[in-house]
């Protein structure tokens, strides 16, 4: 029985609008926040992964561009793709990462370092991105947290979408560090939960 | 006659639902997040959720009974 679309099923628009604004206003790279907190706040309170399963926007572009777009190989993904070493290697290199985001963020907030209108696809190519910039409101490294932030949502959508072509449409839910985290808490909540009973 | 039936590997499931939303008969749930559980009472082995599963770890099987 096919179900009815949901509102939640349209939530893929709004991972593209996403997209689309970091090329016009980077300050609305902010907004990517919201599918850090959601996730891991619904997989603490509730102890689900009800953001991978229902309201992922970009697990809904890979599924509609790979599966109802056909633009995927629907190969299976490799053997130590999906291992936990990967799994958990690419979440810790991702957050080391993201650290280093951060620091160079508050590098530019206490004004050691000036601001850099750049986005840095996979962690090394510097993309001029000045096009997108026009002033903020606040201190700089408010800006420099927006091309930052912009930079990690492009390069794991690029990496989503060079492994959708490849093997299956959403193989990025697979090594996604947002899904292995929530997960992660999931089973902690789990153990804790059937210690109790 | 051996029905087949779709099996779980639950130790490599990254718990994503890819596989709920294409199950014609909605057997399938991930209750707490860790991985998909598929209701074999439900299930008539169509393999739609093995072919969307971007890990690949789900299988059918020949179950007893």
């Amino acid at each position: 029985m096919k179900e009815k679309k949901k509102w939640y099923d349209y939530l893929w628009i709004v991972s593209l609008t996403y997209l689309i604004l970091g090329f016009f206003n980077i300050l609305f790279a902010w907004l990517g926040l919201l599918c850090f907190f959601i996730p891991l706040l619904i997989a603490a309170i509730k102890g689900n992964k009800a953001y991978c399963n229902k309201y992922c926007g970009r697990g809904q572009l890979f599924s509609l561009v790979g599966g109802r777009f056909g633009l995927s190989r629907k190969k299976d993904i490799p053997k130590w793709m999906k291992s936990k070493y990967f799994r958990y290697g690419f979440l810790i290199f991702f957050f080391a990462m993201f650290f280093v985001m951060l620091w160079n963020t508050w590098l530019v907030f206490d004004g050691t370092r000036t601001l850099s209108t750049a986005v840095t696809l996979l962690w090394t190519f510097k993309l001029p991105w000045h096009w997108a910039y026009h002033g903020t409101l606040f201190s700089d490294g408010a800006a420099q947290f927006a091309f930052g932030f912009y930079s990690v949502m492009l390069t794991s959508t690029v990496l989503g979408f060079l492994t959708m072509v490849l093997f299956k449409p959403r193989s990025w839910c697979v090594y996604c560090p947002m899904g292995t985290m929530t997960q992660l808490i999931c089973k902690a909540k789990n153990v804790t939960l059937s210690q109790k009973h | 006659m051996a029905k087949r039936k779709a099996t779980v590997s639950i130790s490599e499931c990254v718990a994503c639902g890819c596989c709920i939303k294409v199950c014609p008969r909605n057997a399938i749930a991930i209750p707490n997040g860790v991985y998909a559980n598929i209701d074999k009472e439900l299930c008539i082995g169509c393999g739609k959720c093995a072919k969307e599963c971007p890990a690949s770890i789900i299988t059918l099987e020949v179950t007893e009974a």
